[in-house]
């Protein structure tokens, strides 16, 4: 089996077949990363380009490293500032890097839709590396590979995600993907941070964190982006941290294998409290498998197929 | 020279014609109608109309022609060759140029440009200068100099202080004000219709409330003011709802909405399309069905297209950071008479809603086929199956979401002023 389309632009519209295959595929990789030599000769030859307009550390480098460990050549392109300001287009950018021979371009930008432009426009295999509030497909898998992991399946899970749900893209992906692996999905925090429509994308809203954490087998924490304060969409970080910041006590109504995460970087004290954090040593093995998850991703889009890995 | 249409079917909304007469035009004027075979061709050129309508030249009431300062998008010369092409046999061009028509010698330069233009050119004024919305405009020098309205189109009046002096002020002269209807602090940095479609593909969104709020204040205002006031590209349920109870009232109020209002939701943005990228934003079925009911009901008394022509460098790339707005000139007729076709309306109303009302609500002593009137004349083929084709639009600008749809019936003949 191998993915149906030549680039990886979102969770929405993937088939279960296709995630579960990912998933297998980044659990056969996950053993070069832990060898003294964490190296194969996979995609040797290949070209890979991280195309960032977004400050990153930890994902670039995790794409970085992913690229590296499959013996690509994998070069980072990180723009501060857009393409407007520079003065040339994106399209224009990527044709550049395009026609100096590229196979896969990883793409992050601030505005929605921007990997979905060039993907129809390029011959490369195009990654979204996360889209404005749209997507960020590989954090989703990596998040499900990590919970499977734990956790066993994904079927028949509770998963709670709290925060800012409208302005992430961490939250679409991993409501399509969980949703498609069978897992049941809460969203919870202010009215403010919850985007209209919601529910028709398959997650129950719930406004009171107490409640929806209640049997829950995940809570997947986002990080708070301090500047919303100004845009009215919660008065204070104190005020937040009472009613959606995670702590023991609120760990305590869930289940009792409860799996707390967070896709970094956490504001310890806001959305979680540095007891939950330091105890949940899932956060670390998140950025971890993320490596593994994104050389699955590599490989599938380069032609790869599970048997080969 | 003259002109004479035959056999042509002539609905004139303003006197009561439908049926069919020859119209006999000389010197830019229409000169006489009478019954089929009646006139005399006296060397007049003559056009068969069989099959045809023959219907007051249509007028668009809210167009941007983008000069001066914004050539590259389109003239004064292209602009009115689309008009033209489409059907409309004047337009009324918003204020929002560089520099902004704030001042008589933009309105003169306009109308200047405009002599050996396609179609008639009635400029409309800013509301304040520079559409700053901190001082009031010259209107007086405005309307002296040919403007037939005021308007900061393209951007609200956010002070309500402001808007209900300008409404006070624009009683001087009768002036008309169109409102751009919109909050900007609620629209903020909104990109689309704030809804479902907008979550999934994670676009900041545009409320319906943040028109709707500017609809109920600007009412208040005339009704405070006494000044006339026209609604701009009505595109919500909430706002139509808010302008019937204030007609009903007796409120002068008036209001417009365009094509892609009652053709398109917010379904047409998915897959990031710049195109169907417009402010206000595209909304739902529920908007659209209650603005082809504002329509029906006469609610809504005006379709202008907001003809908004942009280069396609501009329209393309990422969807946050493309420009606002769609052409219409070239697809306004064809969409209209979508409506006719489904039923919404009669062929008489659209012909009152494209040309009769437009030209009484800016005085514009048009909209008629009265013996004496300017030669201003539209002639429909009401069965010419057709598809739209951007690139071979008149306008300098294709950014157009309606191109390869296939619609019925179009203008064949676009008279101006006696002119073909």
């Amino acid at each position: 089996m191998a993915l149906s389309s030549k680039d990886l632009l979102g969770i929405k519209g993937m088939a279960a077949d296709e995630i579960r295959l990912i998933l297998d595929t980044a659990a056969t990789f996950k053993d070069v990363s832990e060898r003294d030599i964490k190296k194969v000769p996979t995609l040797r030859g290949k070209t890979v380009i991280n195309l960032f307009y977004e400050a990153s550390t930890r994902t670039r480098t995790s794409f970085e490293l992913a690229g590296k460990r499959l013996s690509a050549d994998v070069i980072n392109i990180s723009t501060s500032t857009s393409s407007v300001v520079k003065g040339e287009t994106l399209l224009d950018t990527a044709r550049n890097i395009e026609a100096m021979k590229c196979d896969i371009i990883i793409v992050r930008h601030s505005c929605s839709g921007a990997p979905e432009y060039l993907s129809t426009r390029l011959k490369s295999s195009v990654i979204n590396a996360g889209d404005g509030f749209h997507e960020h497909p590989t954090q989703a898998l990596l998040d499900a590979f990590t919970i499977r992991e734990k956790l066993g399946r994904l079927e028949g899970l509770t998963v709670v995600i709290v925060g800012d749900i409208a302005h992430s893209r961490v939250a679409r992906s991993n409501i399509y993907g969980l949703t498609t692996m069978g897992a049941k999905v809460r969203v919870c925090g202010p009215p403010t941070m919850i985007p209209p429509g919601i529910e028709r994308m398959g997650a129950q809203v719930n406004y009171n964190m107490d409640e929806a954490v209640e049997g829950a087998d995940v809570i997947m924490m986002l990080r708070l982006q301090l500047e919303r304060q100004a845009a009215g969409l919660f008065p204070g970080v104190r005020e937040y941290a009472r009613l959606y910041g995670l702590n023991q006590a609120r760990v305590a109504r869930a289940t009792r294998h409860v799996m707390v995460m967070h896709p970094g970087p956490m504001n310890r004290g806001v959305e979680i409290s540095s007891e939950v954090a330091d105890n949940t040593p899932v956060i670390l093995d998140q950025v971890t498998n993320g490596v593994a998850v994104r050389m699955a991703v590599m490989f599938l889009l380069s032609g790869g197929s599970k048997a080969e890995a | 020279m003259n002109i004479l249409i035959k056999n042509g079917h002539i609905i004139d909304p303003a006197n009561k014609v439908d049926e069919r007469l020859d119209v006999l035009v000389s010197d830019g004027k229409i000169s006489r109608l009478g019954k089929p075979g009646s006139l005399p061709a006296n060397g007049s050129q003559v056009i068969d109309a069989e099959g045809k309508f023959i219907v007051p030249g249509l007028i668009d009431m809210h167009v941007h022609l983008r000069e001066p300062g914004y050539e590259y998008k389109e003239t004064i010369a292209t602009g009115t060759a689309a008009a033209k092409a489409g059907g409309f046999t004047s337009v009324c061009c918003m204020p929002n140029t560089n520099p902004v028509n704030d001042n008589s010698s933009v309105t003169e330069f306009i109308l200047a440009q405009a002599r050996s233009a396609s179609a008639q050119v009635f400029p409309i004024g800013a509301v304040t200068k520079g559409s700053r919305g901190e001082e009031l405009a010259d209107m007086g020098e405005l309307y002296a100099a040919g403007c037939v309205a005021i308007s900061d189109d393209g951007k609200p009046v956010m002070n309500a202080s402001m808007m209900r002096r300008a409404m006070e002020y624009s009683r001087i002269f009768d002036m008309l004000i169109i409102s751009h209807c919109e909050d900007s602090a609620l629209s903020f940095k909104g990109v689309m219709n704030d809804g479902i479609v907008s979550t999934e593909l994670g676009l900041r969104g545009i409320p319906r409330a943040a028109e709707d709020v500017m609809t109920a204040r600007d009412i208040s205002l005339a009704e405070l003011t006494g000044g006339r006031l026209h609604i701009a590209h009505v595109s919500t349920a909430g706002s139509v709802r808010m302008i019937r109870d204030a007609k009903s009232r007796d409120v002068k109020i008036t209001a417009e909405t365009c094509p892609h209002y009652f053709a398109l939701t917010e379904e047409a943005v998915r897959g990031y399309n710049t195109l169907a990228k417009m402010n206000p934003p595209l909304r739902t079925v529920d908007d659209v069905a209650a603005v082809k009911q504002g329509l029906k009901d006469g609610t809504i008394d005006v379709i202008a297209t907001d003809h908004a022509p942009h280069a396609m460098d501009e329209k393309s790339g990422e969807f946050d950071y493309a420009p606002f707005g769609i052409v219409g000139l070239e697809t306004a007729l064809g969409l209209t008479l979508k409506l006719v076709q489904e039923g919404v309306f009669s062929l008489t109303e659209a012909i009152r809603k494209l040309s009769v009302n437009p030209a009484l609500i800016l005085k514009l002593g048009k909209g008629t086929l009265s013996a004496g009137a300017d030669a201003d004349m539209t002639m429909i083929d009401p069965n010419v199956d057709w598809t739209v084709d951007a690139s071979q639009f008149k306008s300098k600008s294709q950014n157009t979401p309606f191109d390869g749809w296939n619609l019925r019936g179009k203008a064949v003949w676009t008279i101006v002023g006696g002119k073909i």
